[in-house]
């Protein structure tokens, strides 16, 4: 068996490679729109031109006389699904809100949704066809802009949204040193590079294969089940690579439904891909946020009192809740602390979980606040970090299972050079430029769920594990074998992992950093199980390692295998446990133009005990460039006079590009946590993006001395 | 509809070798223009022609080299290359990312040079040779950007990973690949959303440092 590596002293190149790495350069891994089918039906739809109101009427005549047309589905003529039945009294909605269903009555609730979907049998035919589509509103008044609808501001149902006390939140306005300011996050798009795509064919009256792009195949599974009243099994979800998600295929959106539907109506396999401007329509964003930070300190840096408030943009139609204010509860030991979260309705579709959802948001107010409390104690950021550093976990007063976020700053201080840093902004010049240093602290809870893991020895000595676990790119068959390599102690050459599949044994949603500790978990235990039974096979005086294909053969067996379900432990309930990064960057500005460089970053995560220290570090290296994009470009632009985007491409939405970003250090504490799992791995898929926009802010602060607060920091910002 | 003639009358599945044919696919404006216009197609389905027989009217018959193989092939002029290779030979390597030349995950060599394939009509590579991201290995053998992106870990989801790699490689035999810098400015149009940038740019150097051929 390999020793494990140190994840900082080996090379980048070192550790194992992808498992589908072949697969990826040669254009061989198929993604969902890419499991072609004779007789293909191409869907695409014709959406609305209209913000909020109703269609008085849709000619779609051409469109049915177009080449190639096969169908043209509106909300006339589309048949109802059995599972819409419930909830659906427009009068009365369930706590919460309810999807938007296409094609179910004649309301328009945001700009872009979808009001016909055409299906040919090309896909020119279909694009040109949903052209030829003419649809008449009845228009209604409406309200994109949040921050004109904030009367609306509601206290959300929902865990973990209540307002929060502890002591006396207002005891800042009595301290020597005060502070306080509003930060704005605006609306951010997903944008993987994969379009959300999904390909549904029935093969009989009940029973429907589908290709979609999902972080969950089985909860893909049930959702369609449910919404035509199928069992679960007849409901064949495969999604073997996904194109990159960030949290936007965390469920299933209403035009996956009406994919299915439409492949229903038509008899043949179909193909909907949606275009790049539905990415920003159709399958959510991180809403528009306003947050407001309170702070009150000693002239010694201690904190006094802390106050966290934030509304975020959900849609008319639905309630979308995150963590935003939650890390502001436990960052930092303060005796008097409070929280308070709303949520106000805009006419657009509905939000979802965006990489770091909610404490990407609020950790740039919250970690702004302290760099801006730090300059006015005329104090090192780090060192006031220090001084009120939670030793147990201020909201619970839990001990951390693990916690090396001292150690965190103290490494990621030494690799930039933090020492260079001026104390005094403004200060530090290069080659006409600008340079400045910042940091920023990211937290996100180191969850673990329950994977079930079928382990088989198979007579040629491969190791298969299997379970409908989705990898959206992290690389999770790599950890996995990682993990099962050194659980059962053979060559990760040896082992196979399967995932992507419903009818594998289930395993939750990729999302929110659980995956490793979830299903890795399993993947120990049911390695460990199979040795056993290989043991018990055996007998007394076994090998540790024996020869597996001789023991199968000698017993006459085509294979062994084993099903293991794998649940966190009573214990970890007593413990609170996070993984916790912090994220260190070198700006340079130009004073003239207000450009931003990001010259330098490191990175630095306490996320347990790597198990895959190659895919670990792009893992961290891709959500540091996702928090510099963050905090210097990203914005969806709504033009609110008529509700509808202005940037949704990739020309007007802007993202990181090569030559945006330097090269990127890495630093894991690589402490195992054993509380979280047996492994002693932490999630690390959040914390890589968490506290980067701060960084950033921290840094532009430290190089000009402008303090800005909305995001994205573009020049013009910078200039004045 | 005089402008739509020459495909009206060219047989379906044969190859014209005139000239004036040749000059014609040329005009990629003009080839716009048909492909703007609703066609021959939909008058013949307002007419109540057969289906069949618009299908046939909208199609051109085009021969295209794509990793070393001739097709002969029937599209619609407003077929895009992109949607000729996934849609109708199955060649998924090559990636839709956007469908405006934006992200560059569409990116494949024609005639050697990297383009944009969701830009580029597939008529306009009639008499050219396509080379995808399926036709960069030699065989089992990798090419050497295709091993330099495993070892370095050039990417995560893997979706703009032909794109970049079709790129590196053409960055590379451009003469744009002599530092990190330069390297970064050449492979900017071609997005990574998981962030792989660092990977890449190793990747790169590592190829070109090691002065194999690309």
């Amino acid at each position: 068996m390999k020793q494990q590596q140190d994840p900082n002293k080996a090379a980048y190149t070192e550790g194992i490679s992808r498992v589908d790495g072949r697969l990826k350069v040669t254009g061989a891994a198929k993604y969902s729109a890419e499991y072609n089918q004779g007789n293909m039906a191409y869907a695409v739809f014709a959406n609305s031109t209209i913000t909020k109101g109703t269609i008085k009427a849709i000619d779609t005549k051409a469109a049915e006389r177009a080449p190639g047309v096969l169908k043209v589905i509106t909300y006339q003529n589309a048949p109802e699904l059995p599972g819409y039945q419930t909830g659906k009294d427009p009068s009365k909605p369930p706590a919460g809100g309810g999807p938007l269903r296409l094609f179910v009555d004649n309301t328009v609730k945001y700009n872009g949704q979808p009001v016909a979907m055409v299906v040919a049998d090309s896909f020119e035919r279909a694009t040109y066809a949903a052209s030829l589509i003419k649809a008449t509103y009845a228009e209604e008044s409406f309200q994109t802009d949040v921050t004109k609808n904030l009367d609306k501001a509601r206290r959300p149902g929902g865990v973990r949204t209540e307002d929060y006390k502890r002591g006396n939140p207002d005891e800042w306005k009595n301290a020597e040193v005060k502070f306080e300011a509003e930060y704005v996050v605006p609306i951010e798009v997903h944008n993987p590079m994969e379009l959300h795509a999904i390909i549904a064919n029935w093969t009989a009256d009940d029973k429907v294969e589908v290709y979609a792009k999902t972080q969950g195949v089985k909860s893909t599974q049930n959702a369609i089940a449910q919404a035509f009243k199928l069992p679960k099994e007849n409901v064949q979800v495969t999604t073997k690579f996904v194109g990159g998600a960030f949290g936007n295929a965390l469920r299933t959106w209403p035009h996956e439904t009406a994919a299915v539907m439409a492949a229903k109506l038509v008899k043949r396999p179909l193909k909907l891909v949606l275009t790049r401007e539905m990415q920003f329509n159709s399958v959510g964003y991180r809403p528009h946020t306003l947050q407001k930070i309170s702070i009150g300190a000693t002239k010694d840096g201690k904190l006094t009192g802390l106050i966290h408030e934030a509304t975020g943009q959900t849609s008319s139609f639905e309630e979308f809740t995150e963590g935003t204010v939650n890390m502001s509860r436990f960052m930092y030991a303060c005796p008097n602390v409070g929280t308070i979260y709303k949520v106000a309705p805009t006419d657009t579709n509905t939000p979802t979980w965006m990489r770091g959802p909610g404490e990407a948001t609020g950790a740039f107010a919250l970690e702004s606040a302290i760099d801006e409390l730090a300059h006015q104690l005329d104090m090192d950021p780090i060192e006031l970090r220090l001084r009120n550093y939670a030793e147990t976990d201020p909201e619970n007063g839990k001990p951390f299972s693990t916690k090396f976020l001292k150690e965190a700053y103290e490494m990621g201080a030494d690799k930039i050079g933090w020492k260079n840093r001026p104390s005094k902004p403004g200060t530090l010049k290069e080659d006409g430029w600008l340079v400045g240093y910042g940091m920023g602290s990211g937290v996100f809870g180191a969850h673990r769920g329950s994977a079930t893991v079928k382990a088989t020895m198979q007579a040629n000595g491969t190791l298969l594990l299997q379970t409908a676990v989705t990898d959206i790119g992290v690389g999770t068959g790599t950890a996995m074998t990682a993990i099962a390599s050194e659980a059962f102690g053979i060559p990760s050459e040896r082992i196979k992992f399967e995932l992507g599949d419903s009818s594998l044994p289930p395993s939750p949603t990729q999302g929110g950093s659980a995956i490793t500790a979830t299903v890795g978990s399993a993947v120990h235990d049911a390695c460990l199980a199979l040795k056993e039974k290989f043991q018990q096979l055996i007998g007394n005086g076994g090998a540790d390692q024996p020869d597996y294909v001789k023991v199968l053969k000698d017993k006459g067996l085509p294979q062994l295998d084993v099903t293991i379900t794998s649940s966190p432990s009573s214990e970890a309930r007593k413990y609170s446990s996070y993984s916790y990064s912090v994220h260190f960057v070198q700006v340079k500005v130009h004073p003239a133009t207000g450009v931003t460089r990001v010259t330098k970053v490191v990175s630095v995560a306490d996320s347990g005990k790597i198990a895959s220290p190659k895919t670990a570090r792009s893992q961290i290296v891709g959500g540091a460039i996702g928090g510099i994009g963050m905090a210097l470009m990203e914005e969806g632009v709504i033009d609110h006079r008529y509700g509808r985007y202005v940037n949704a491409d990739l020309a007007g939405y802007h993202v990181p590009v090569h030559a945006d970003i330097p090269q990127i250090d890495t630093i894991f504490v690589n402490k195992p946590d054993f509380v979280v799992d047996p492994m002693g791995v932490k999630g690390m898929g959040e914390i890589a993006l968490i506290g980067m926009s701060a960084a950033v802010a921290n840094a532009i602060f430290n190089a000009t001395g402008k303090r800005v607060r909305e995001l994205p920091i573009t020049p013009d910002k910078l200039m004045a | 509809m005089k402008k739509n003639k020459p495909c009206g009358n060219a047989p379906e599945g044969n190859e014209p070798e005139d000239n004036s044919r040749r000059n014609f696919l040329k005009q990629s404006s003009l080839l716009t223009a048909i492909a703007l216009i609703p066609g021959v197609a939909v008058k013949a389905a307002e007419g109540h022609f057969d289906e069949k027989v618009a299908a046939v009217f909208e199609k051109v018959p085009v021969s295209i080299e794509i990793n070393g193989k001739a097709h002969k092939l029937s599209v619609e002029p407003r077929t895009t290359l992109l949607d000729l290779l996934r849609e109708q030979l199955d060649l998924t390597g090559t990636k839709k990312g956007c469908d405006y030349g934006q992200c560059g995950a569409c990116t494949v060599h024609v005639n050697g040079k990297r383009v944009n394939s969701c830009l580029t009509l597939a008529v306009m590579t009639h008499g050219k040779k396509v080379t995808t991201i399926e036709g960069l290995a030699n065989g089992d053998q990798l090419h050497p950007m295709q091993e330099a992106f495993i070892k370095h870990d050039g990417f995560q989801c893997g979706y703009c990973t032909p794109g970049q790699i079709m790129s590196a490689v053409a960055c590379v035999r451009e003469g744009h690949a002599n530092s990190e810098a330069e390297i970064r400015e050449y492979m900017s149009g071609n997005i990574c959303r998981c962030g792989a940038y660092p990977n890449i740019v190793n990747a790169i150097m590592e190829v070109k440092e090691g002065g194999q051929q690309v």
